[in-house]
């Protein structure tokens, strides 16, 4: 593997990872605290929108980011031929 | 068949299965023993993971906190699933790409430095140690109030149980025993969430139950809620109570905590390859939000049903609180326990459950002829534990839970022993002292650290040194401090050398340490403490709990500060960083 593909590798990883953790970070501490009284004001299936995001959605978007970075990275580790 | 009966034979099942578990999976050798041969499918060692993650706290304590705190409690349920995002992300591909046996090693060998090593070992030890006393304690009680042995009896078969399977099979045997114990306490946990869900709100799903409608008043059933507890002078429900920074930071300190204590990180080191360490993050995450996205339904709804319990009619009305006399049978029962007691002050033989620290219902209480909220004590624990006889279910649902609450205090306890065995006998004797033992000893030097480790946490779970109830700010503060920023920087800043990382870990750990003591007495003496642990006198409003991420924030720059204004680190080093960071090439774990 050459270096330029190994530092291109580095940061498509990277640059995923940030844009996910951006997302982790909006759902639980933007929307579920910083901005709660903001999203409580509206309401989902029963449920204050920001309570929601406090006490169940940010847990469901946490799956869903972990899962996808598992698919993106694996797909990156074919394509820059650094798979097991 | 009666209550007692029930307990003994469902206990006594899941028992039986670990120990069955326990002669099928020994350990033969320290690569089985440290990483279960590190051949565990990532969908197997996610559902360890998760019962090893989910400690008596998470199953028995948790779900009473939410109900009491209402929307405060989110940090705990964010804290403590988002921190899997960070390990999935940041830690778990990259260590198991490292492939060694525990976290002190790679800390040791990417900062070529057995310094660091030993600071790694000794921050591993004391966070493990006081997290496993809270385990044992948890068993004790679990066994004292279902089986009604005696505490210390509890303790002592806990201990010859978690003996058998993680003295003889080591991380093999903790695995497939946490994968039985995952199942037994998901079924003892939603089972009663089930159907109180269906009591409430007519839905099974306790997820959309929550938001779902009151059966009894047609209104939604936070809205009832929320209307319940204020109009006895509680804050409502739902509203946000303490300071937003704090609420933030202890979120920021329990996910930082979460990626940093290494027994969760060492599951990871028992999959086959980097891709399954991504995913079976996933999954782990997945078999914990199963119990942590019920744990607001349960809360919720054992907080409403225990103010309908005590405010049978309207607030104010002569008739409008139940009878001592009256008492439902659960109540009765728990209060010979102690973790719930009620005192009759105006002597109207009825009971009132109102906030009285509230002077905005002051005047009303007056009004009302009432002396002071007679709840004296409504444990946190009691939600989960009595919320099934609240709920009136049948007594296998009781005996479900008993099994569930010691089958996620035994699952965690496991897996602590498990990183503190390896801590003393792969970092400190095979790394440090006896450099050259054979691997025949050095698994016995395992099984035997293993052993005393289960001696120290029984004794101290049966004599608690005071600080028992302190484990958990103590246990996140340290593993968000010192061990989860070393780990982070070793794979993501190539400049960070030995001497920043030793700096950064005692700048982070002696910050987070000095103002957990400060309010908390030093090393948890009472009458040491410096000021009293209330919100008017921390700094800027930040709990002790919350403070980790402070002492990370420390550790992160000192660390950077110090690396950059010395020499950079060796090329060898730098070349295994940059070889962590890509999958191939990634053989089974091993201690070489």
């Amino acid at each position: 593997m050459t270096p330029e593909n190994r530092a291109a590798y580095w940061k498509a990883n990277l640059r995923l990872l940030s844009i996910l953790l951006v997302i982790w970070f909006v759902v639980s501490y933007g929307f579920g605290i910083l901005l709660v009284d903001t999203f409580n004001t509206v309401s989902i299936g029963g449920y204050k929108l920001g309570f929601w995001f406090a006490q169940q959605g940010s847990m469901y978007i946490f799956i869903l980011l972990i899962f996808f970075y598992a698919w993106r990275m694996n797909a990156l580790d074919q394509k820059f031929d650094v798979h097991e | 068949m009666t209550l007692q009966m029930w307990t003994f034979l469902v206990v006594g099942a899941t028992f039986a299965l670990y120990l069955g578990i326990a002669f099928w999976t020994r350990a033969g050798s320290t690569g089985e023993f440290y990483v279960a041969g590190g051949g565990v499918h990532p969908v197997a060692n996610g559902m360890a993971t998760a019962a090893d993650w989910m400690s008596a706290a998470s199953f028995i304590s948790m779900a009473g906190i939410i109900a009491f705190q209402g929307y405060d409690a989110s940090a705990y349920l964010m804290g403590w699933t988002g921190g899997y995002v960070l390990l999935a992300l940041l830690l778990a591909p990259y260590l198991r790409k490292f492939g060694k046996f525990t976290v002190p090693e790679f800390i040791g060998d990417r900062y070529a430095s057995q310094t660091a090593r030993l600071v790694g070992v000794i921050c591993l030890l004391v966070a493990s140690l006081t997290y496993v006393i809270g385990q044992m304690k948890g068993v004790g009680v679990a066994f004292s109030r279902f089986l009604e042995v005696g505490f210390e009896t509890g303790v002592i078969i806990g201990m010859v149980i978690v003996f058998f399977y993680a003295v003889l099979g080591g991380m093999k045997g903790i695995t497939y025993t946490q994968i039985a114990q995952y199942v037994v306490l998901i079924i003892a946990y939603t089972v009663p969430a089930v159907f109180i869900s269906l009591q409430l709100t007519g839905n099974p799903i306790p997820q959309i139950g929550l938001g779902g409608t009151h059966t009894e008043s047609g209104v939604l059933l936070l809205d009832k809620l929320d209307q319940v507890v204020t109009d006895l002078g509680f804050a409502a429900y739902t509203a946000q109570k303490g300071s937003t920074l704090n609420i933030f930071l202890l979120t920021l300190s329990l996910m930082i905590g979460t990626a940093g204590l290494p027994h969760v990180i060492i599951r990871f080191f028992t999959v086959p390859k980097v891709k399954d360490a991504r995913s079976s993050a996933g999954w782990a995450l997945v078999f914990i939000a199963i119990l942590y996205t019920t744990a607001p339904a349960v809360g919720a709804m054992a907080r409403l049903n225990l103010m309908d319990t005590i405010q049978v009619g309207k607030v104010g009305d002569a008739a409008g609180n139940v009878e001592i006399a009256q008492v439902p049978e659960w109540m009765n029962r728990w209060k010979t326990t102690g973790l719930l007691a009620w005192e009759d002050k105006n002597g109207d033989g009825r009971i009132q459950y109102y906030n009285d620290k509230s002077e905005a219902f002051k005047p009303k209480a007056e009004s009302f002829g009432w002396k002071g909220n007679e709840m004296t004590k409504v444990d946190n624990d009691i939600m989960v534990l009595a919320n099934p006889e609240i709920a009136g279910l049948p007594n296998w649902v009781i005996a479900l839970v008993a099994a569930g609450g010691l089958a996620a205090a035994l699952s965690t306890a496991a897996g602590l022993l498990l990183a503190i065995s390896s801590a003393i006998s792969h970092d400190l004797i095979k790394g440090m002292i006896a450099p050259n033992i054979s691997e025949k000893s050095e698994l016995l030097a395992g099984r035997i650290a293993m052993a005393g480790a289960i001696v120290v946490a029984g004794y101290m779970g049966i004599n608690p040194p005071g600080f028992a109830a302190e484990v958990v700010a103590l246990a996140f503060g340290l593993a968000a401090s010192s061990i989860f920023p070393v780990l982070m920087m070793g794979i993501f800043d190539k400049r960070a050398n030995g001497l920043g990382a030793i700096i950064g870990m005692i700048a982070g750990l002696s910050t987070t340490l000095i103002y957990i003591f400060w309010f908390k007495g030093w090393f948890f003496v009472k009458g040491t403490e410096m000021a009293a642990n209330i919100p008017a006198n921390w700094f800027m409003g930040i709990s002790p709990e919350a403070f980790g991420a402070i002492g990370a924030l420390v550790n992160f720059i000192v660390a950077i500060a110090v690396s950059r204004a010395t020499a950079p680190p060796p090329e060898h080093i730098q070349h295994l960083v940059e070889d962590i960071r890509v999958p191939k090439g990634a053989g089974a774990a091993t201690g070489h």
